[in-house]
């Protein structure tokens, strides 16, 4: 096991499955000779070449568009948005085209690519560099959207993206980035696409959420800890296709149900989570089911004061799980 | 026309490379295109097929342009008009009444998409869908990974000459110019795009000049001229296998009917217009021109006309009488592997 950041494991999964696969390439903005802006391709330019790492010009439906005709003919594309708030040129390429290639081809053709975009705030990145973009991408079927918390799911979540036969939709917290370290294997694994995780086990209340703010509920989680509560922490990982019994069995294990995500409130994904729990095992519950998101103004404010009100943080968090625990 | 000049035409498609047998199949493969136009007209007005994208009037570009390009290896991305050009890589009349009736051993879509939107993979023909252009970029990937793997195969992309406005043409042709892509990009321009005429869509003289803002060539041509067609495709065809790029090609066509099936265009075309045009009627100008270098005898024509009558029939028959997919269906093939819901396990 070695101790790395969330941006190393991204770096780490798509040298390893670069060097298994010869059909895997990288597509996008800066991502060859600089290396990324994030550093995130950092290296792979020099080990894999200017045909394997492709600098493309700025111009987002056409990294995905042609990324979906390599992946059609059989190469799996990795095409780098280089921030989710740039994807929107590109959503009829993944919406009408990557998602629905196989579906509408009654399973001749299909798209094996990975669309990477870095997303959310708390970087200083103002309206267009901080916006989570999950819900849009959420109800497309034939497409899977991935948001890994921690090292070790990012790798093995990446991983599992290139090698998975359709497309995948797969966001990066760029806050994450360099915040986030864990332990990771140094041998070869994958995590299962469609499948949360459990971070922390817990009796009192049940958090559901993905991205910074996991590692946030963590966070309050500990806090709560003090005030004689135990939280159960469900981490979703997959946004679409949700985990559907994991949620379930998560919620039923506390009866009291907190989610949170960055996002909006309004229209967030978690929306979803709470009807798939209001339909299922509404009676098994001992508390109104609550949610925590951003207020529904648009992402990011620039302004450091502003920004701070936006997001979430783990006092926030920490007070509608306290709040939902006393319930 | 004059002796004399039938022999000047007849230099026409033998200098091409073309012979009599081939230059007769791309008549046939034009008839046949029109005729299931046609028979797909009268199905839909009977009640029995539900849309209708015609080619008429497009379809010496259509064919033209296959020929010009290598059945067994080149890629296509062919937009909704293009059933000459996906019949000339093989797709058979009967595959395309299946399409049009929606059946389940419709090749294209197993009935799920609207008739012409045309994929196969055996026929290297990749899935399209009905937001115009997206096949732009597609067809550049195709190219990008032949590229890499070193294969000289030609990836041919068509569209009407609305699409040519959108983004993704501009991206994708950009994207081949930087990176010098064997890919033809094929204008069909037939002048409108459902309603609105080429005068409020382009401020240029010709979808051709926009070749010239991504560093190739952009050639325009007669497109009720087959021969013309198939010589500037083939040069495009042999500049991108020789590693000299992509070319942009507009082919000038007419649009007999209206965009579709649902669309009337007579609230929005002059009258007479479409029957000014048909005087250009490309399988009349071939059929002339196959007649004045005696390579079509009446005798070839009848017989010609007669097995594409019996293919128009015995397609139409057989798509009509055959089974409809099942309802449960609708859940396969979302994903790789599909479970009960269609969402994988």
């Amino acid at each position: 096991m070695a101790v790395i950041s969330y941006i190393e494991a991204i770096n780490q999964a798509l040298r390893e499955e670069m060097d298994r696969d010869q059909k895997v390439f990288i597509l996008g903005e800066d991502v060859g000779l600089k290396g990324g802006v994030f550093k995130t391709t950092e290296g792979l330019y020099d080990r894999f070449g200017s045909e394997r790492v492709l600098d493309t010009p700025l111009a987002e439906s056409a990294i995905v568009g042609v990324g979906i005709g390599a992946a059609a003919y059989g190469f799996k594309p990795v095409a780098e948005i280089q921030f989710a708030d740039f994807i929107m040129p590109a959503v009829n390429q993944i919406v009408s085209e990557a998602a629905k290639m196989r579906y509408r081809s009654n399973g001749d053709w299909n798209c094996p690519m990975v669309v990477r975009a870095p997303y959310g705030g708390g970087v200083h990145g103002g309206p267009y560099h901080s916006q989570c973009i999950e819900a849009m991408f959420c109800n497309v079927p034939g497409l899977k959207v991935v948001a890994p918390s921690t090292p070790y799911d990012m790798k093995g979540l990446l991983k599992s993206s290139i090698r998975d036969d359709d497309p995948v939709l797969f966001l990066e917290h760029k806050r994450c980035y360099r915040l986030i370290k864990g332990d990771v294997p140094e041998k070869d694994y994958i995590v299962p696409i469609g499948k949360a995780d459990v971070k922390r086990e817990g009796e009192d209340i049940t958090v559901i959420s993905f991205g910074l703010t996991l590692h946030f509920a963590l966070q309050a989680a500990e806090r709560l800890a003090k005030d004689g509560y135990s939280a159960h922490i469900l981490d979703l990982r997959t946004l679409y296709p949700l985990d559907k019994e994991a949620i379930l069995e998560a919620a039923r294990k506390t009866g009291k149900v907190l989610i949170v995500h960055e996002d909006n409130k309004e229209g967030g994904i978690g929306g979803e989570v709470a009807a798939m729990i209001a339909e299922e095992c509404l009676f098994e519950l001992d508390a109104p089911i609550k949610r925590l998101g951003a207020p529904d103004v648009p992402a990011g404010p620039f302004n450091g004061v502003m920004e701070k009100f936006y997001m979430l943080n783990p006092d926030k968090i920490y007070e509608a799980m306290r709040e939902l625990a006393d319930f | 026309m004059g002796e004399s000049t039938a022999v000047l035409v007849e230099k026409k498609h033998r200098t091409l490379g073309l012979s009599d047998e081939q230059v007769l199949g791309m008549y046939r493969d034009m008839l046949l295109a029109r005729k299931l136009d046609e028979r797909t007209w009268l199905l839909n007005r009977a009640g029995k097929v539900p849309f209708v994208l015609s080619c008429q009037g497009q379809e010496a570009a259509q064919v033209g342009a296959a020929y010009a390009l290598d059945k067994e290896k080149d890629y296509l991305c062919p937009y909704y008009r293009d059933a000459g050009v996906v019949l000339v890589f093989g797709m058979t009349a009967r595959e395309l009444m299946l399409n049009s009736f929606a059946r389940a051993e419709d090749p294209n879509s197993g009935g799920r998409q609207m008739p012409g939107h045309f994929g196969g993979k055996k026929y290297r023909i990749l899935s399209g869908s009905s937001p115009v252009t997206t096949q732009v970029p597609h067809a550049v990937g195709l190219a990008l990974a032949g590229r890499m793997e070193g294969k000289d195969f030609v990836s041919f992309v068509s569209f009407g000459e609305g699409s040519s406005n959108q983004g993704d043409f501009h991206e994708g042709a950009n994207f081949a110019g930087v990176h010098k892509l064997p890919v033809i990009f094929f204008c069909e321009n037939n002048r409108y795009a459902i309603s609105v005429p080429y005068s409020k869509q382009v401020a240029c003289e010709s979808i051709a000049d926009r070749a010239q803002g991504y560093g190739f060539p952009g050639v325009s041509v007669d497109g009720s001229d087959i021969l013309e067609v198939y010589r500037v495709t083939k040069e495009a065809a042999d500049r991108a296998r020789r590693g000299e790029g992509p070319t942009l090609i507009e082919a000038r066509c007419f649009r007999f009917s209206p965009h579709s099936s649902d669309d009337d265009d007579r609230s929005y075309r002059p009258e007479g217009e479409v029957e000014e045009d048909k005087q250009y009627d490309p399988l009349r100008l071939f059929n002339r021109y196959l007649k004045e270098v005696e390579v079509l005898t009446d005798k070839l024509e009848q017989e010609i006309h007669d097995s594409v009558a019996k293919i128009v029939d015995d397609a139409t028959e057989y798509a009509e009488n055959a089974a409809p997919p099942q309802p449960e269906d609708t859940l396969k093939h979302v994903y790789a592997e599909t479970g009960r819901d269609g969402k994988w396990q």
